[in-house]
């Protein structure tokens, strides 16, 4: 089973956000960048899919600058194989990432590609679909549940009030979301392991958006509220206030 | 010239996101001074469906029905979707943030080469441009983004904006719902659909959401009464600390990593107001806190707020809303 994982450089979502001075950008001073967390639940899964299968390898890949060699690395110590440094910056949109994605992945090299659901800077959620469907790939997203026998893949993805069933055979593309399963934490063997495991570097240019960032904003304040009273005595006002002021009632 | 507007439909009914993304598409084509299409893909007999869809703005219908049409088949709706953007030149094609939307767009888009927007919530049009607001950076900021081509493609957060009546003529036109065979490799079913009592929290009318206060998962039936009093358009939430517990499901958690939601009215119940709990919630056009706290951070971002113990404000408020909806 040979897997591509791509995965993504982010702050941590612990992290305070502050604007930066173009007000396009964030300030990225202070901020500990960290592997997408979705990305996590991708790596695990590549890595139980080849030890399941006993043999394979797993390759991590992303777009991304220099920096992103410690994402990469931090993938590696979990027990990836091989790490591809596809060197320049990703768009604000998916699809100039998809592009420089997809051209990356060669047909034949792999049987399954994996993502994570989303990459929780941009929130986009877009580009394993669009890496999908460059490569006219069978894909499933928001994935919690995955069953792969010989070439068949079965993919429960999350959907409003339920699960949804997704079965295609391989190879395919699959987006993880929480709960796929419990990340490793790479050992202290790991680290020492990735550092001499293969990090290639090819230098793919700067992905094209086809949106641009006006203006990043601080989410407006909300005016501040009021207390209405204490305790269950100052329900009926409570109700009186949600019906006649705030007309949600 | 049109805007095209994807009506999504579950089981032969169209979904509640389905008229709220006809509502916005009818905003951005009035925007831009062109028509507004909807497209609804679907089983055989949705005419019906279709013509519902000029109550909310819809001037035309394209109607795509086939067996194989009936459950979400992705390469099929793709193909279909990105031919109808081609045929019609749209200049835009806005998509539910739903779970089919948010799978189907980004495929759209690739397709089509074209940008997409994810998650918008405020949609507008400056110099003939389409501009979105969508939150980044799990809800800590907004991003105001700008189309650099034509065909804009979006997905827009339910109930970003209301499912408004604004009839239109509405005409329903059938299109060819043949795709290459050969193209179809996934097959989807719907997994034994849970009987729903309530809507989900991210589609939600009024949101009913309990912390670390309520103390237990059995405590729940108190917010359950107080949903049930709402009515069926309200929906249990949840913070994480709760679902960490295991006392609700991940599905219910709004939040940084839970659902980001905007409904009308939000009740916190016993929920302090952590900051990645607000990421979720904040956009909520009203929001109403139970806290015995009163130096707890919900209580500053709340509308309204009462302090007290929640086991004895909660029965309360289920009973004087019942009350409420039983005089009419
Ligand atoms: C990276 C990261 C991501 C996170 N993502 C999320 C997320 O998506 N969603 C989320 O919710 N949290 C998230 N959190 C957790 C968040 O920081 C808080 O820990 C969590 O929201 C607290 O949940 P709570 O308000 O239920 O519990 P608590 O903070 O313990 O608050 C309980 C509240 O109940 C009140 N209370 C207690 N008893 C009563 C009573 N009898 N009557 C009335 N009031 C009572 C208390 O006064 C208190 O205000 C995240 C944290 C991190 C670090
Ligand atoms: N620059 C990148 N390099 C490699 N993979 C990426 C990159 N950006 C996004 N991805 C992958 O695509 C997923 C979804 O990202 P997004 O569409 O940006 O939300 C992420 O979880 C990653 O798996």
């Amino acid at each position: 089973m040979n897997i591509i994982v791509c995965i993504k450089r982010v702050p941590d979502s612990e992290s305070r956000i502050v604007v930066g001075g173009d007000g396009r950008s964030i300030d990225s001073q202070g901020i500990k960048f960290v592997l997408n967390p979705y990305d996590e639940y991708a790596v695990e899964e590549a890595l139980r899919l080849k030890e399941a299968a006993g043999a394979g390898s797993v390759t991590v890949m992303t777009l991304g600058g220099e920096e992103s060699k410690e994402t990469l690395r931090t993938a590696l110590a979990m027990g990836a194989d091989q790490a591809v440094l596809l060197k320049g910056q990703p768009s604000d949109d998916g699809f100039g990432t998809a592009e420089k994605l997809a051209a990356a992945i060669k047909v034949g090299e792999y049987d399954l590609v994996l993502f994570g659901k989303q990459a929780i800077d941009d929130d986009n959620l877009q580009v394993p679909a669009m890496v999908a469907e460059l490569l006219g790939l069978p894909c499933a997203t928001v994935v919690v549940e995955l069953k792969v026998e010989a070439n068949k893949v079965t993919a429960e993805r999350e959907v409003e009030g339920g699960h949804e069933t997704v079965e295609f055979e391989l190879p395919g593309v699959i987006a993880a979301q929480k709960d796929l399963n419990q990340p490793r934490y790479p050992s202290l063997k790991g680290i020492m392991a990735a550092k001499k495991k293969p990090l290639e570097e090819v230098d793919v240019g700067d992905a094209e958006a086809r949106l641009e960032v006006i203006e990043l904003m601080k989410l407006p304040e909300r005016a501040a509220g009021e207390v209405v009273g204490e305790g269950p005595d100052a329900v009926p006002e409570l109700v009186r206030k949600l019906r006649e002021e705030a007309k949600v009632l | 010239m049109n805007v095209l507007a994807f009506a999504e439909q579950r089981a032969g009914t169209l979904r509640q996101v389905a008229l709220e993304t006809v509502t916005a598409g009818r905003a951005l084509a009035d925007g831009l001074g062109i028509e507004l299409l909807a497209v609804l893909l679907g089983p055989p007999r949705l005419a019906d469906e279709a013509e519902r869809l000029g109550r909310y703005g819809a001037d035309r219908v394209l109607l795509g029905t086939a067996d194989t049409l009936g459950e979400y088949a992705p390469e099929a709706y793709t193909e279909l979707l990105a031919r109808a953007v081609q045929e019609h030149a749209a200049k835009a094609l806005i998509l539910p943030a739903s779970a089919q939307g948010k799978d189907l767009a980004p495929r759209v888009a690739a397709r089509l080469e074209a940008g997409l927007a994810s998650d918008v919530t405020e949609l507008a049009v400056e110099d003939g441009r389409v501009v979105a607001v969508r939150p980044v950076y799990g809800g800590k900021l907004l991003a105001r983004v700008g189309f650099k081509m034509d065909p804009a493609l979006l997905t827009v957060r339910a109930r970003a904006y209301t499912a408004a009546e604004n009839p239109r003529p509405g005409e329903v036109e059938g299109m060819t719902p043949e795709v290459d065979p050969e193209k179809l490799r996934t097959r989807v079913r719907l997994a034994a659909a849970e009987k729903r009592e309530r809507p989900d929290v991210a589609e939600a009318e009024i949101i009913v959401a309990g912390g670390r206060g309520m103390q237990g998962p059995e405590n729940w039936k108190l917010l359950e009464e107080l949903a049930d009093a709402l009515g069926p358009g309200a929906a249990l939430g949840a913070s994480r600390a709760v679902v960490d517990a295991g006392w609700r499901p991940h599905a219910e958690q709004v939040g940084q990593t839970g659902k980001v939601v905007a409904p009308p009215l939000y009740f916190a119940i016993g929920i302090s107001g952590a900051i990645q709990h607000l990421a979720g919630m904040r956009t909520a056009r009203c929001i109403v806190a139970v806290n015995k706290d009163a130096e707890a951070p919900i209580l500053k971002v709340a509308d309204y707020g009462i302090v007290g113990d929640l086991f004895e404000v909660v029965p309360r408020l289920a009973e004087e809303i019942r009350k409420l909806r039983s005089e009419g």
